[in-house]
């Protein structure tokens, strides 16, 4: 009869190192096992169901009894963050397996550890994917319109709040937290997604459930600068999409302000270009020529 | 002028510059309460562009008036766009916007020269200056120097970069001479030559302990920051009559001789406003591809520039990959024996990049490999079995799995 564990959500990873750790020394094999958190539901009736923060409760057998190799907890944190509802399963049969079969831990080809990598790599992405594609949006909550002088919107003398919308592939927000913590920590931030939300307020990182995409700002007037530049540092006479498309997915387009110039840029792209080859060259402008070796910083060697 | 127009110009006026990279440099971010930004030694990239280039930095010239006529440039004296020049507070504000939108990993700045090139460098290290001291900027920054300003200039400007870069722009004094006469190739070799003293020597730990005080424990002295993230350069494809021979060469000694991180191989494109004395046709994309796989096999597959396959007119092969090339035209070095080859050797395969070969050289400790193994890898067999020994397969030497098969068909004319 299957046993059930409960996870405390859905990044649970204390709870699953505890359990885990408690049913090797019990000698419980993956087969008999079925692993559950909150928002992810069983397959099957919950027959005798151990709730894995009782399991913590109860002694803890000898860490001597448990020897995991460090690759693999290291593994763990990376893999148990994929929204694969599987994962719990793969990594306690890999971790029986380990203890199992020395031979494992030598075998980076072993499907199983492949599988892990695998799911672990996708997490890295996606972690990777997030520190690049989340879009901040200044939002002054004093007067619109801002000094001249100052870049648009802005209101000078006042610190803004910069808040982002983003649509994370797998539960990678609190893992992620601190990467923005450490490059904005003088900025007032937040982070909006449907599942997990974290917000910065310069003492204290704070997470609280999803939002809705409304929540999100609107783009500001100073988002057009970013377009300015969009446009204007793609080389026309150069297309590849395929390897853009390769590195910024589609799925990430519309949370991405730029991503609306790509069609009409690749469309005007072979026009420009082809009309750079077909052109005359244009009669040079006369110019004085620069004197060498006066009035410059020439070493001498 | 307004803002959005002059970055409209001056972002135009540095796309043909290729680098993009934000990584490499020392690790740092703003938790102790100061600053903004962070690295974290891995570049991000933020966006990408139509032309399936990297987005990783605000990449601008601070101003494209210049008083070289380089012929191959858009922004040559004697060319007639739209000109421009932004104030140093108006970069510094672009690049912190930008920063804190996330959208950038930090900034790129080169410039046209005006009045002198001390003058010029002064400005563009005065950007970066204004962006460590006055607003804390932790973030990445990239200066092209100027070369032959002076040693003052070029310390100032390593404090404050993480990486410096001049362009070599051609492989060979000739080209630069005929494309470029105002630039000085051998200025260029000296100041690249400087940076690499000011790089290697800030990595040095100090020899000699400083006494601070009398009875004081001795301090080793810090040698002063320079361009943590090392130096890099460019070389124009396809403007002179440089073959990828020569190319090659001179990529290796920049590598060996200045210690550079990047060579990046620029395919001349058609500019607007061209000069009347070059070629007017598509950039020669596909062989700056090949150069970029070749560049890669040097670096990290062990290749020497010299092994590198060519044809007849010292070009790269356009019709397979570097590395294939390699591999036909040493038929006597195959098939390699998985289980018992060398790293070396297994490196050579085509369709085994370094991580694969450190993973089956790992597996291979603790049992024999199959060619059930390198099915599950998710390798690309048709392009690795014909080279390859192992337990349950052998190449055949004619038909679809003999290396012979792994020519393209002959077509009719290659585009590049």
């Amino acid at each position: 009869m299957p046993q059930t564990i409960h996870l405390d959500g859905p990044t649970d990873i204390a709870g699953f190192k505890h359990a885990a750790r408690r049913l090797l020394v019990q000698g419980v094999p993956p087969e008999a096992l079925i692993w559950s958190c909150e928002d992810e539901g069983t397959l099957w009736g919950t027959d005798s169901e151990l709730d894995a923060s009782a399991a913590a409760e109860a002694p803890q057998p000898p860490a001597s009894l448990v020897r995991v190799p460090p690759a693999f907890v290291a593994l763990c944190e990376r893999v148990l963050l994929h929204r694969e509802p599987r994962r719990f399963a793969l990594m306690y049969r890999l971790l029986w397996r380990l203890t199992h079969e020395p031979r494992l831990r030598g075998d980076p080809l072993d499907p199983d550890w492949r599988l892990a990598e695998g799911m672990a790599r996708a997490v890295d992405r996606d972690i990777h994917k997030m520190r690049a594609f989340v879009r901040f949006t200044p939002v002054w909550e004093g007067e619109e319109g801002g000094q001249p002088g100052g870049l648009p919107g802005e209101v000078p003398g006042e610190v803004p709040r910069h808040i982002a919308w983003f649509e994370p592939q797998h539960h990678i927000v609190e893992a992620n937290a601190d990467f923005f913590r450490r490059r904005f920590a003088q900025m007032r931030w937040a982070i909006l997604t449907p599942e997990r939300c974290v917000e910065w307020d310069g003492r204290a990182l704070q997470f609280r459930p999803g939002a809705r995409r409304e929540e999100a700002p609107a783009p500001d007037a100073g988002a057009a600068l970013w377009l300015t530049y969009y446009q204007h540092i793609f080389n026309p006479a150069r297309l590849k999409l395929a390897q853009m498309r390769k590195e910024m997915p589609q799925r990430y387009w519309h949370n991405l302000p730029e991503a609306r110039l790509i069609a009409p840029l690749s469309q005007a792209a072979t026009a420009r270009s082809q009309g750079m080859v077909a052109a005359e060259p244009t009669a040079p402008r006369p110019y004085k020529p620069m004197q060498r070796g006066r009035g410059e910083g020439a070493a001498a060697g | 002028m307004d803002l959005n127009r002059k970055l409209a110009i001056l972002a135009d006026a540095a796309k043909y510059d290729a680098s993009c990279a934000s990584s490499g440099t020392d690790k740092r971010d703003s938790a102790d309460g100061r600053g903004l930004g962070s690295t974290e030694g891995m570049g991000i990239c933020h966006s990408y562009a139509p032309d399936g280039r990297c987005i990783s930095l605000l990449k601008v010239l601070l101003t494209n008036h210049c008083q070289y006529d380089c012929l191959y440039c858009v922004n040559r004296a004697s060319s007639n766009v739209p000109r421009a020049r932004f104030r140093v507070e108006e970069v510094v504000q672009l690049t912190l916007d930008f920063y804190r939108r996330n959208c950038i990993e930090g900034l790129f700045l080169s410039s046209g020269i005006v009045k002198s090139p001390d003058y010029t460098m002064e400005q563009v290290v005065e950007v970066a200056r204004q962006l460590r001291e006055v607003h804390g900027f932790r973030g990445y920054i990239h200066l092209k120097t100027i070369p032959d300003a002076s040693a003052d200039l070029l310390e100032r400007a390593g404090r404050y970069a993480d990486r410096l870069s001049i362009n070599i722009e051609l492989p060979s004094e000739q080209g630069l001479r005929a494309l470029a006469p105002e630039k000085d190739g051998q200025a260029i070799r000296r100041s690249m030559g400087r940076l690499r003293s000011g790089i290697e020597a800030a990595r040095e730990p100090a020899v000699q302990p400083i006494r601070v005080l009398p009875g004081a424990r001795p301090r080793p002295a810090r040698p002063p920051r320079f361009a943590p993230a090392g130096q890099s350069t460019q070389m124009i494809v396809g403007a002179d009559g440089s073959d990828d021979r020569s190319i090659l060469a001179t990529s290796a000694a920049l590598y060996r001789g200045y210690r550079m991180r990047r060579v990046y191989y620029s395919a001349f494109s058609p500019i607007p406003d061209a000069a009347q004395a070059l070629p007017l046709k598509p950039p020669p994309l596909l062989r700056e591809h090949r150069l970029y796989q070749a560049d890669w096999l040097m670096r990290f597959y062990g290749y020497a520039h010299e092994e590198l396959a060519l044809d007849g007119q010292g070009l790269l092969r356009l019709d397979v990959d570097p590395k294939l090339a390699w591999a036909l035209a040493h038929p006597a070095r195959f098939p390699v024996d998985l289980n018992s080859a060398p790293r070396e050797l297994m490196l050579r395969v085509p369709g085994l990049g370094p991580g694969m070969v450190e993973r089956l050289l790992q597996a291979r400790q603790v049992r024999r490999l199959r060619l059930e193994d390198l099915r599950r890898a998710r390798l690309n067999l048709s392009k690795l079995l014909p080279f390859v020994l192992l337990d349950g397969h052998r190449p055949t030497s004619s038909g679809p799995g003999a290396p012979a098969a792994q020519l393209p068909p002959r077509q009719g004319e290659l585009f590049a």
